[in-house]
């Protein structure tokens, strides 16, 4: 796609630039909550403080980010081959059934020995559900944006069906599966770092922190560092190009989709093994979605999706203490600024690149 | 089964189908205008979602539809102007754009609806006369046809009783198509949705086009909204657009961007939601019970088949999702 815009530094084009846009849909926001008769600034500090002020605090912030971390690095290498999936969300709720299969067929088994098997049921699960959106694309020219909101529907009537009928607990009030034993369950981080003294309260934190970091170096290592990387940013850039280097796009397009949806799948496990224990209907609580946000705050790098999945941590966090002082200020302003970084990270983003051109712009040269 | 039974089965999911199709119709109708221009819309949600909020709002402050009819309209071009602002003038990617509106929309309509009314997202419960009712003049026809008889039945189940707003729907096709096949703007509208270099080297301005067609887009979305919460509802209530949005996306994909073909889709994938919620545990003949998701996951499955090119081809207009950039 040519944008026929001004070439900034690269600083100002990777740091400056974004940072700008960001920092607008924040200071909107914050005329978002001026409009409804509270204070911004006041706000921001009982967020910051509930997201990082004390240990619990950060607990739930990590908790919070290992989800987006998954499904921003979900949507960046989709991005990055060209391609808008807009089914992080329904494809981290297959992975959710695979590691709940995984977990009921092995209930009781300690956890360590389940792990493995529930990590790859959900990359599994979640790269199945992409397949057919990716395998559409490729090979029949349909549109992956419009095919991936149709599996997310499809994804929440499948589960309505499943936990109303075939894994429902029989007798349960809502539909959901049978909790899983005390054994099979993740451990939580709070009890191994208890005795150093770290207090980390109910924090659901657990070991797919871990597998969230390494997901990420793994991206960074596969879209840079590898010649499927090479081909899939080729593809991405110029899919008629890419022809003439050798590389066969229709290829490039379903692999990408297929470790897309196994980097969204993976977040089940975080949810279904570690904190939930069970599988329910909706789960993923717009995680899926939240992916579209940090990919696109966070330049689709992984170290920006880090970074901004550690911001949307904070919201979630400090956003679930401020609806507690401040009632009007309920949990849906996380989901307008999430809508607003979306809008001026993406939509928007190339709204300051020309008064940027000109504070940058060569001297003597104005064109 | 004689016709008395089937008439007195059938009628009823009939008249539901059609109530159940027109926010799917004024959806997609106005998806049709965005696309045929050129500008992908995935915000129909969002649209849709903000007009039902600020119609049930309106309508419950100055104790009139029109009023919320007003403001729902109002509220929607709002948030088309800002798609359009960030897909045509800034040349933005148009599905973030709609990814946006759909989000800002969830987001506010609960948020403020929590502030000014205290009762989780809902807008105060409209009396009567602040709704768009059923319409039901005497035209002597029930007498005509019979009284009790199949035939008034079919009569007053589904073709009487619609309110306003379904009309104004329905009248919306022909309207549609009039504009945009039987006229020079459209034929150009939609010209600049296939081939927006054409138009450009004509003299004709693309902006102005597509911001025309993005707003006709929200005017139609405001309808939807108020549909939605001021006449099959008394008000608002959170989420209450429930992926229609998007359900009226992909009647526009299978009606392949027609306004009688996107007709017919919305009022079949409003016929499935009404038998799903008419056939909800009772065991059809010969097949048994099936299971309610079947019907509610019929259009995605239809959807998707369709644009696989597995029934027809679905093609969209070429130029539509690409921002318009004048060669240097």
């Amino acid at each position: 796609m040519s944008v026929p815009h001004r070439e900034l530094p690269a600083i100002a084009d990777y740091v400056l630039l974004p940072l700008i846009n960001v920092t607008v849909a924040f200071l909107v926001s914050g005329l978002v909550v001026l409009a409804i008769g509270e204070n911004p600034i006041e706000a921001v500090k009982i967020m910051v403080f509930g997201a990082l002020g004390y240990s619990e605090g950060i607990g739930f912030t990590l908790y919070y980010a290992t989800d987006f971390v998954f499904t921003g690095l979900a949507v960046a290498v989709a991005f990055h081959a060209g391609l808008f999936n807009i089914g992080a969300e329904g494809q981290a709720t297959l992975g959710g059934l695979g590691v709940a299969l995984v977990c009921l067929a092995f209930d009781g088994a300690p956890w360590w020995l389940v792990a493995p098997f529930a990590l790859v049921a959900s990359a599994l699960f979640g790269a199945a559900w992409a397949f057919l959106p990716a395998w559409a694309q490729a090979r029949r020219g349909s549109h992956i944006v419009i095919t991936t909101i149709m599996f997310n529907y499809l994804a929440a009537v499948l589960m309505v069906w499943l936990l109303g009928g075939p894994l429902g607990k029989p007798g349960a009030m809502s539909p959901e599966t049978r909790t899983f034993e005390e054994a099979t369950r993740l451990p939580l981080l709070r009890d191994l770092v208890a005795p150093f003294g770290i207090d980390l309260g109910q924090s659901p934190l657990n070991p797919t922190v871990f597998a969230a970091a390494a997901a990420a170096v793994f991206v960074w290592a596969l879209i840079w560092k590898t010649r499927f990387g090479y081909e899939l940013r080729a593809v991405g850039r110029n899919p008629t190009a890419a022809v003439y280097a050798g590389i066969e796009p229709g290829g490039i397009v379903i692999a990408a989709m297929l470790i897309s949806g196994a980097l969204a799948g993976l977040l089940a496990v975080n949810e279904v093994m570690g904190t939930q224990h069970r599988l329910l209907l909706e789960f993923t609580a717009g995680a899926g979605f939240v992916g579209i946000a940090v990919a696109l705050m966070g330049r689709n790098h992984p170290v920006g999706v880090v970074l901004a999945s550690l911001l949307f941590g904070m919201l979630y966090q400090g956003g679930a203490e401020l609806a507690f002082e401040k009632p009007n200020i309920s949990r849906d302003m996380i989901v307008v600024i999430q809508a607003l970084v979306i809008l001026f990270a993406g939509a928007l983003e190339h709204m300051f690149r020309p008064a940027l051109g000109r504070i940058f712009a060569p001297r003597g040269r104005t064109a | 089964m004689d016709v008395a039974t089937t008439v007195d089965l059938v009628a009823p999911v009939l008249g539901s189908g059609i109530r159940l199709s027109v926010p799917l119709l004024f959806c997609c109708l106005a998806g049709l205008w965005s696309e045929r221009s050129g500008v992908v819309d995935i915000g129909l949600e969002g649209k849709m979602l903000a007009a039902a909020f600020a119609s049930g709002a309106a309508a419950a402050a100055w104790h009139s539809p029109w009023a919320g009819l007003l403001a729902g309209i109002l509220a929607s071009l709002a948030l088309s102007l800002v798609h359009g602002y960030a897909s045509i003038s800034q040349r933005g990617n148009q599905v973030v754009s709609g990814t946006a509106i759909n989000f800002l929309a969830a987001g506010l309509t609960v948020l403020l609806g929590q502030v000014w009314y205290g009762q989780g997202g809902r807008t105060p419960q409209l009396g009567a006369g602040e709704r768009f009712l059923g319409l039901d003049p005497d035209l002597g026809i029930v007498r005509m046809l019979g009284p009790g008889g199949s035939a008034a039945k079919l009569w007053s189940d589904v073709v009487s009783g619609h309110n306003l707003l379904v009309w104004a729907a329905l009248v919306a096709v022909p309207v549609t198509w009039a504009v945009l096949w039987r006229t020079s703007f459209g034929l150009r509208l939609r010209a600049v949705g296939d081939n927006p270099h054409a138009v450009d080297t004509a003299g004709v301005s693309v902006a102005k086009l597509r911001y025309m067609a993005v707003i006709v887009c929200g005017v139609l979305c405001g309808f939807a909204g108020t549909y939605l919460a001021v006449a099959q509802s008394a008000g608002f209530v959170r989420d209450m657009t429930a992926g229609k949005g998007f359900i009226a996306l992909a009647a526009l994909v299978f009606a392949k961007w027609r306004p009688f073909s996107a007709l017919g889709a919305c009022l079949l994938f409003g016929l499935l939601d009404a038998a799903a919620i008419r056939l909800q545990g009772t065991p059809l003949p010969g097949i048994g019970t099936v299971p309610v998701q079947v019907f509610q996951a019929l259009p995605y499955v239809l959807t998707v088949v369709l644009l696989a090119g597995f029934i027809g081809r679905a093609i969209p207009p070429k130029a539509s999702g690409i921002p318009y950039t004048k060669d240097r």
